[in-house]
């Protein structure tokens, strides 16, 4: 019998399809199985609540992985964003509906930052809830949409509402910005993005790079947003630390101490902020909290004494002031 | 300046006078109104989803164009990649293989109402899936994969059907052989309809297992429907328009082949350094350095088989378009190649010159590939011609519009990947692709610009009751292919 090929059309398009599926099994079907099969979630982490996981369905459907990953790769330039992702990290991840697949929140694109660990990075729900309003009331230069439609606008906000303190220059002209369930659930989706430990430490060269090694890298990762790369803060909202007293103190205590603990309720300037400023002595070491004060001391127009890691670590050990 | 110069100057005419159809292949009035009934729908996808695009572009200019929910960035992207990928892009390879398929086997299109029936369940699921996505409503999935299976599974019923139509047809064929071309369109549809129902269970697809799938499809969907179905359809277009056989049989048969072996393995190098085995993403990069065999083989054949043919360059007005879309299947591809190795992955990884990668392929390959098809194929089924001058327009706006996108992306994309390897902070990365954002939006004013003169030219194509040209012959001279 001739091996005529061409001209039997079963056995070419039988071919064709055979092949692809033994491919497609190597190289799809197997490794997935496996992947769901073997990992499992990290001891550390937590399931998400009701109201976070309705939250990862409106980060869905607004459709925020398209700007942002959920994906740290292990490499030193990723550092910033946490520690490398590993299939754990995504194991309790499910599919959403009997119509919806398993949420893909790898993303594929960096037009925004990473989130994979934004409940660490910025924890303050009233941030997150201004940046959503408009991002551009915290953020400038930013190029993320607003969702306008997750806020109402009421005059007399009925008890128990969030309000939102919107800077004035993008608040509306009247009445008061009140978050929908939907924002809230949102936000607290974003607020348990935190990386679980993972055991043992993370095999990747982290050699410190601007951001996680200087000062002004430091600040910008952590601090700018708030008080902005500029030092001016943002008016009634966040304080500014250009020319703030409490910065320009000959003795650091008190700036030390509230970046290690946070602060509320200060009247500052003669203004009161509506919003606490996050503790964070967790999230950053000795080293890191004098790098950033120093440079908040330092820069725009500030000039007083810089301090040392031992500086922080007295601060850290006495009581909060 | 110089009188000689300008007199010159102004008597040169705008438009070089191209060939005017001289044949007419088809009295088939019943496939005629099928493929223009594709094309038609084709074209305002077209319109429709770049229109999509080029507002998703001045958003990037400026983010507070507006607060309305189903504009929202997020929402609107997806509308575009799927109306141009479900939409324009298939709906014109599908309906140009409807003329194809039969004209390569030599007999008539096994059911005309089949066709109708796929091109309905089509066009439905792209309506519907706009819809939805606007709503929010979406598969959750990543990239492609956004339209819910019920939207989903009515698009692979119109593919379902128009494979088995195509089938009856190929095993009815008067021909010895399956030309070449019918491999691709017919493998295509195989592949793709297999991709579909593989990445759409959900059985192995918890945790992790997403993200797995996820690779595998993002680069079938482009690697085993949009590639080789352009490519069948242009083993016949190219041909066919210089009036000559394909260069060498045999290079197509090995690009085929090697085609169905390389590209399927290579979908993890999307997910390069992420936790995805290790094995597997080499094995992606070993096949993506691969993928240079097809694609020279590819390329190769087709610029050997123009060769020679500078004067069907010159008088024709699809060939340009083929030409192009010859060309950018070399450079898209070889591009995807670098961008496959580790080295280099981290840097664009992330970056919008993926996106640049993006719209060099499937807009420099795959719809100027279409465009050739559609300018050469409509007069020849319609006797009636677009103005000259609008299709020259058309194709230096779209030639111009994707320089100015690819290389706008191309160079921010780098920049940007550099200023995320120096650990800079990130606002930097964003504030300074503002004029390569800009840049683009500019190029993509001018492709959708020649989007609108395509619409525009379908429309003076579209066969009218009186022929514009003398009787069209009976039958054309039997030939090979
Ligand atoms: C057009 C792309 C785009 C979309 C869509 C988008 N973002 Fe953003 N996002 C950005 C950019 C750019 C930034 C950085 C500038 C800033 O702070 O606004 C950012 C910043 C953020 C930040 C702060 C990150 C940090 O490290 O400070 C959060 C949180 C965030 N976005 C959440 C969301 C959520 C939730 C959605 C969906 C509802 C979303 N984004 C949709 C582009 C986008
Ligand atoms: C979520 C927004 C936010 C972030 C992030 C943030 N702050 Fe603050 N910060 C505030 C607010 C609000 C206040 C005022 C608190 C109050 O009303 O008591 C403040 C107050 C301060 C003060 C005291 C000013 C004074 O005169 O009392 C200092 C110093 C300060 N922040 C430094 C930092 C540093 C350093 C970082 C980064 C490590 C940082 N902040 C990050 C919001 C923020
Ligand atoms: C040799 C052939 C090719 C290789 C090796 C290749 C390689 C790649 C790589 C490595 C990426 C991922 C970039 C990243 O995210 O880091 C990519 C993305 C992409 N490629 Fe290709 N490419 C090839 C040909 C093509 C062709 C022919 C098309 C279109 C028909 C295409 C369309 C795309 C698209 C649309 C994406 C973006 C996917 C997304 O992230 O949404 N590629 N390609
Ligand atoms: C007027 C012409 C067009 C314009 C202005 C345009 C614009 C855009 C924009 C702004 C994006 C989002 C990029 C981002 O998130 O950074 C995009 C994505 C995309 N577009 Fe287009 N587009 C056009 C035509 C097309 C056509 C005709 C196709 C396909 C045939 C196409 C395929 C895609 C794909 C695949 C993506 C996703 C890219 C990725 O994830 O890497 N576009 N386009």
């Amino acid at each position: 019998m001739q091996f005529d090929l061409y001209e039997r059309p079963a056995l070419l398009f039988g071919l064709v399809f055979v092949v692809f599926l033994a491919l497609s099994s190597v190289v799809a079907i197997a490794p997935a199985l496996d992947a769901q099969e073997k990992y499992e979630p990290l001891p550390a982490s937590e399931p998400l609540s009701p109201k976070a996981a309705h939250g990862l369905r409106v980060y869905i459907a607004e459709g925020c992985p398209v700007c942002h990953t959920q994906q740290v790769r292990s490499l030193a330039m990723d550092s910033q964003w946490g520690r490398p992702t590993v299939a754990a990290d995504y194991a309790r991840l499910r599919g959403m509906s009997w119509w919806q697949e398993t949420p893909g929140v790898l993303g594929s694109e960096r037009v925004g930052p990473d989130l994979s660990n934004i409940g660490k990075r910025q924890p303050s729900e009233a941030w997150q809830l201004i940046h959503l309003f408009n991002p551009r009331a915290v953020s400038p230069w930013s190029v993320m949409p607003r969702f306008r439609e997750l806020f109402t606008v009421d005059a007399e906000p009925p008890a128990g509402s969030v309000v939102v303190p919107v800077p004035q220059r993008f608040a509306p002209a009247e009445g008061k910005v009140v978050a929908t369930e939907r924002a809230l659930a949102l936000v607290a989706y974003l607020a348990s993005l935190k990386q679980a430990p993972l055991g043992q430490p993370s095999q990747v060269n982290t050699a410190p790079s601007i951001v996680t090694g200087t000062g002004a890298g430091l600040y910008a990762v952590n601090c700018a947003a708030c008080h902005q790369p500029t030092g001016e803060g943002v008016p009634a909202t966040f304080p500014p630390l250009k020319g703030d007293p409490l910065v320009n103190a000959a003795d650091a205590t008190a700036h030390i101490a509230t970046v290690l603990h946070g602060a509320e309720g200060r009247v500052i300037g003669g203004v009161k902020y509506p919003i606490t400023m996050p503790p964070f002595g967790d999230q950053l070491d000795d080293e890191q909290i004098a790098a950033i004060v120093n440079h908040e001391r330092t820069s725009w127009g500030n000039h007083v004494s810089t301090v040392t890691a031992s500086d922080v670590a007295r601060v850290r050990k006495g009581a909060a002031p | 300046m110089d009188p000689q110069l300008r007199s010159k100057l102004t008597r040169r005419p705008l438009a070089v006078a191209k060939a005017a159809i001289d044949e007419l292949i088809d009295d088939d009035h019943g496939l005629t109104t099928l493929v223009f009934a594709y094309l038609v729908s084709a074209a305002w996808w077209l319109v429709f989803g770049t229109l999509v695009g080029l507002y998703l572009s001045l958003k990037f200019v400026w983010p507070e164009l507006d607060g309305v929910s189903w504009l929202s960035f997020g929402r609107l992207r997806p509308i575009h990649t799927n109306t141009v990928f479900w939409g324009w892009s298939s709906h014109g390879m599908v309906g140009l293989a409807y003329y194809v398929v039969p004209r390569t086997c030599r007999r008539r299109l096994y059911s005309y109402r089949l066709g109708w029936v796929a091109l309905g369940l089509m066009s439905a699921s792209v309506l519907a899936g706009d819809l939805c996505l606007a709503a929010g409503i979406s598969n959750g999935a990543q990239e492609y994969r956004e339209l819910v299976w019920p939207v989903m599974l009515m698009f692979a019923s119109g593919l379902a059907l128009t494979l088995y139509n195509f089938y009856r047809t190929v095993v009815g064929r008067t021909t010895r052989e399956i030309y070449i071309s019918n491999w691709y369109v017919l493998g295509a549809l195989i592949w793709t309809l297999t991709l579909i129902t593989i990445s759409y269970l959900p059985f192995y697809q918890r945790g992790f297992g997403e993200t797995v799938i996820q690779g595998y499809y993002m680069h079938q969907g482009v690697g085993m429907w949009f590639t080789p179905m352009v490519l069948g359809l242009t083993y016949y277009f190219l041909p066919k328009f210089l009036n000559k056989p394909i260069y060498s049989y045999s290079l197509g048969v090995l690009a085929f082949w090697t085609q169905m072996f390389f590209y399927t393995m290579i979908g993890s190098h999307h997910f390069l350094y992420s936790p995805l085995p290790w094995w597997l993403q080499t094995v992606a990069i070993l096949f993506s350095i691969g993928m240079i065999v097809p694609v020279v083989a590819g390329t190769a054949n087709f610029l050997l088989t123009m060769r020679g043919s500078g004067h069907a360059l010159r008088s024709s007005y699809a060939v340009p378009f083929l030409l192009v879309g010859v060309v950018y299947y070399f450079v898209g591809s070889m591009q995807g190649s670098f961008e496959a190795l580790r080295s280099l992955n981290l840097l664009w990884h992330f970056s919008s010159y993926t996106v640049g990668h993006s719209h060099i392929t499937m807009y420099g390959f795959v719809s100027f590939l279409i465009w050739g098809g559609a300018y050469g194929l409509l007069p020849r089924l319609s006797g009636r011609e677009a103005p000259h001058l609008s299709i020259g327009i058309h194709f230096w706006l779209a030639f111009i519009g994707l320089m100015i996108y690819g290389v706008s992306l191309s160079v921010g994309g780098t920049l940007q990947g550099l200023s995320w390897k120096h650990g800079e902070p990130f606002q930097n990365s964003v504030v300074l692709m503002a004029p390569y954002w800009l840049w683009r939006a500019v190029g993509g004013t001018l492709m959708f610009g020649s989007h609108l003169l395509f619409g525009f030219n379908m429309w003076h194509m579209l066969p009218g009751r009186t022929p514009a040209l003398p009787e069209p012959l009976t039958q054309e001279p039997a030939r090979a292919i």
